[in-house]
């Protein structure tokens, strides 16, 4: 067994979830990291706070309280902006999630911009999140959305893009930078250098990306980029989006209410400077505070560090899954191009059963479609199961999955 | 209920040999449901003449438990007074196949045929039989599996 650079038993300290046992008295092996991550106990403690001392509504009030809040409230977007390299803050916008900050995009910027006959195009390794905006905007615009697909290693086909772009009508290129089945890292540089070439924009959903390596947004050289405080250490409900100052100032606003406005007449309105103008009405202040303790968390471990630890852990249950006879694993085999993320099937055994039956060993794995139905179909298959890694997990822990792995074989008689 | 007790061997026959597995041409009864949580799928065909079910089928994919479930139903369904199909219970299922203590996310998956036979009997009352008395409760029992 090989030394993680992480000190990993001093992090799983910190997360009292880690503690507790499941289905009487197993210990918890939490393998759901790619839909969610655990909170560390000083996010916890960075909620409470807020709630405890500084409970009030942000931006407005003069009081002691607010000034607080908004303070620790407005250092997120700033930390933020250091954490994924941005120059300017007022271009990071509080989300509710990577979902809402891409519907934000196709609602707000594809609505002024996409016209009859334009080409979005997504690629068949999406999120649902990242596919079903632009089916929306797409089908009321009467423009088409357009599928990179991927080949039989899990990796797009990057000669299709420029196929589309040839055609001279995309208008977007919209693509994860991690694939939240396969793990596959997607080659970001290549895809942002054929667009800028074709002079087309690019939205990038880093929901994957963001808490597993470390991403340089200024150097990407994207349009969009969009990504969850909770799947990596923070709370949820809160996600942001990235875009270029000139784009953001001539795109309309996506909500309309309090914070987002300068003026309110009767019949007409004036916007908020940025990036107010994106954020209408209250929202989720303890999250945004706790994400920066996330931050914080994360930026101390060093996200070269993060990738590494899940790269050799990676690696460590690709190889023990992969001795299972009538073991199918999906993605990249080579770890490089792919992250902390293994999807499979094993035998005839449906992802569900199989889940089911880990998890009476204290495994929590993901079993069903991932919200990539796209995928699934691709891949031709109902379903698979998932283990996806983090922070805070070990190779006993792999060695647990396994073992559970071999009660599914036993009661399946395979 | 522990998984050595969810997968015995009746479970596993009635997954990995399916019974009554396939299409009819012209059924009387076609209804189609999938349990989006899982993605489990459901297709059942189902032939009535004399007020019996005549023949009956079905396809479908998904976890063991639902497969299984499904084509037992069928199984228990066949050459019966359609009455009496009209009855089926969720606890005549859960019996059968031997889940009596499953968690509320599995005992979709062991429902999901008799949601699909519920609303199926529904439409053929209403479609061709036009009972609208009977029909009314079948729903009712249906909307109330999950």
């Amino acid at each position: 067994m090989q030394a993680s650079i992480l000190n990993v038993e001093k992090i799983r300290k910190d997360f009292p979830i880690l503690q507790r046992k499941v289905r009487e008295d197993k210990p918890l092996v939490y393998l759901d990291n790619a839909s969610t991550s655990q909170k560390p106990i000083q996010v916890i403690d960075a909620i409470r706070n807020y709630y405890l001392n500084q409970n009030s509504n942000i931006h407005r009030a003069v009081y002691a309280l607010a000034e607080e809040a908004t303070s620790s409230f407005e250092a997120t977007r700033d930390k933020v902006a250091k954490f994924v390299n941005v120059k300017n803050r007022e271009e990071i916008i509080f989300t509710r999630g990577t979902t809402e900050a891409i519907n934000l995009v196709a609602y707000a910027w594809g609505r002024k911009n996409v016209e009859k006959d334009d080409i979005i195009v997504t690629t068949e390794y999406e999120h649902h999140s990242n596919i079903v905006p632009w089916q929306l905007l797409t089908k009321e615009k009467g423009a088409k959305l357009e599928y990179i697909g991927i080949d039989d290693n899990g990796e797009l086909i990057l000669d299709q893009l420029d196929k589309y772009l040839e055609t001279g009508r995309v208008k977007l290129v919209t693509f994860s930078q991690m694939s939240n089945v396969l793990g596959t890292i997607t080659d970001t540089n290549k895809i942002i250098a054929k667009c800028k070439k074709a002079g087309v924009k690019t939205l990038i959903d880093g929901a994957q990306s963001v808490p597993h390596m470390q991403v340089d947004i200024d150097n990407m050289g994207c349009d969009f980029f969009t990504f969850s405080a909770h799947k990596m250490l923070g709370p949820t409900g809160v996600g942001i989006l990235w875009a270029r100052k000139e784009i953001l100032e001539e795109m309309p606003p996506f909500h309309g209410g309090g914070d987002m406005i300068r003026e309110v007449h009767k019949y007409e309105t004036t916007w908020n400077d940025l990036p107010y103008k994106f954020e209408a009405g209250t929202p989720n202040i303890a999250g945004v505070i706790g994400f920066a303790t996330a931050i914080d968390y994360l930026s101390q471990l060093g996200m070269l560090s993060v990738r590494e630890h899940e790269s050799q852990l990676t690696k460590y249950a690709l190889e023990q899954i992969s001795k299972i006879d009538k073991m199918k694993i999906y993605g990249p085999t080579d770890i490089s191009k792919r992250g902390g993320v293994i999807s499979f099937n094993y035998a005839d055994i449906h992802p569900h059963d199989l889940a089911s039956i880990v998890d009476e060993d204290g495994v929590a794995i993901r079993s069903g479609h991932h919200c990539a139905q796209v995928l699934m179909e691709r891949l031709d298959v109902a379903a698979t199961s998932r283990a996806s890694f983090y922070i805070y997990n070990t190779e006993q822990e792999v060695d647990v999955l396994i073992k559970a792995l071999n009660h599914a074989k036993e009661l399946f008689k395979i | 209920m522990s998984s050595a007790d969810i997968y015995r061997e009746i479970i596993l026959d009635y997954y990995r040999n399916p019974r009554n597995f396939g299409k009819l041409e012209n059924p009387d009864i076609v209804k189609r449901d999938s349990n989006p949580l899982c993605g489990d799928e459901l297709e059942m065909h189902i032939n009535i003449k004399d007020n019996k079910v005549a023949d009956v089928k079905y396809t479908g994919k998904g976890c063991a438990i639902s497969q299984a479930s499904a084509s037992l139903l069928t199984e228990m369904m066949m050459g019966k007074d359609f009455d009496e199909v009209k009855k089926l219970s969720k606890e005549d299922i859960l019996e059968n196949l031997g889940l009596t203590e499953l968690g509320p996310t599995r005992l979709k998956c062991a429902l999901l045929s008799l949601k699909v036979l519920k609303y199926g009997i529904y439409s053929y009352l209403i479609e061709k039989l036009k009972d609208t008395s009977s029909a009314d409760k079948i729903k009712k029992e249906a909307s109330g599996l999950f």
